[in-house]
């Protein structure tokens, strides 16, 4: 898989339902439409939480991956 | 786009059923549903300037309150080890412990610190989300009328008072409307 860049990172480790979905919404209104998000978080509920959030908000999920037993995400905010 | 809008009722005015409103409408909202939230009876509470700091969980009556004590307690000698034995052998807090004086604040302040420790929002961060989100909160006025509490008494931010037959027409205008009782 070719690595991915992102515009900016948002680190949510610690913090749990709803934090990391509210805290990606509001980190991606910053965003110009075409950059990605890179978001971490510790919130187990967020593998389910983050998906649902980019279905519903049209943002596409780029990748998904658990790192040093953490959620990372990678949102490309839509155009 | 059909317009959706979800307005939740809340009704209770304790520390955890201060939650699941404040939750529900904070997500909704960032997902693009207009959403509402329609404070009555002790749900009042939960925007009232001075109440709201001090919104409670009771053991007594709530036999479903499991023992837990916060990680911080479990780690401190002694206090840490009777924590670990009370919660292996009692699944909460006997009923009767509740009608100890100062049993209420214990378990209050036990559930702040364990909430804190997970991560979990406070009420009032989870409020100033959901006013960023958009979501409208309003009080409802025929409570107010009945507690005594003037708009001044009640948090910033907040939709004019209003009644039952004002809610319905809010939530009715839009082509999905739904509504969640809390």
């Amino acid at each position: 898989m070719a690595t991915i860049t992102p515009d900016k990172t948002l680190d949510t480790s610690g913090l749990n339902c709803p934090l990391p979905v509210l805290k990606t919404k509001k980190a991606l209104e910053e965003l110009q439409p075409g950059q990605i998000l890179e978001v971490i978080s510790t919130d187990p509920g967020s593998k389910a939480d983050i998906p649902a959030f980019c279905q519903r908000t049209g943002h596409e999920l780029l990748a998904t991956e658990e790192r040093d037993g953490k959620y990372v995400y990678y949102i490309k905010k839509k155009g | 786009m059909p317009t959706e809008r979800l307005a939740i009722i809340a009704t209770k005015g304790t520390l955890d059923m201060a939650y699941p409103p404040l939750i529900l409408a904070s997500v909704a909202a960032s997902l693009g549903v207009e959403t509402a939230i329609f404070f009555t009876f002790y749900g009042l509470n939960i925007i009232h300037r001075e109440k709201m700091k001090h919104l409670k969980i009771a053991p007594i009556g709530n036999p479903a309150m499991p023992m837990v004590f916060p990680q911080s307690v479990k780690n401190t000698p002694v206090i840490g080890q009777i924590a670990g034995i009370m919660e292996s052998v009692l699944p909460g807090p006997p009923q009767i412990m509740g009608i100890i004086p100062g049993m209420t604040d214990l378990m209050t302040s036990m559930m702040k610190k364990m909430m804190k420790e997970k991560g979990v929002a406070s009420v009032e961060e989870l409020l100033e989300l959901c006013k960023e989100a958009g979501v409208k909160l309003i009080p409802c006025q025929m409570t107010m009328d009945l507690f005594g509490y003037k708009y001044e008494d009640l948090i910033d931010g907040l939709e004019h008072p209003a009644g039952a037959t004002e809610f319905f027409n809010y939530v009715l205008a839009a082509d999905k409307p739904m509504i969640i009782f809390v």
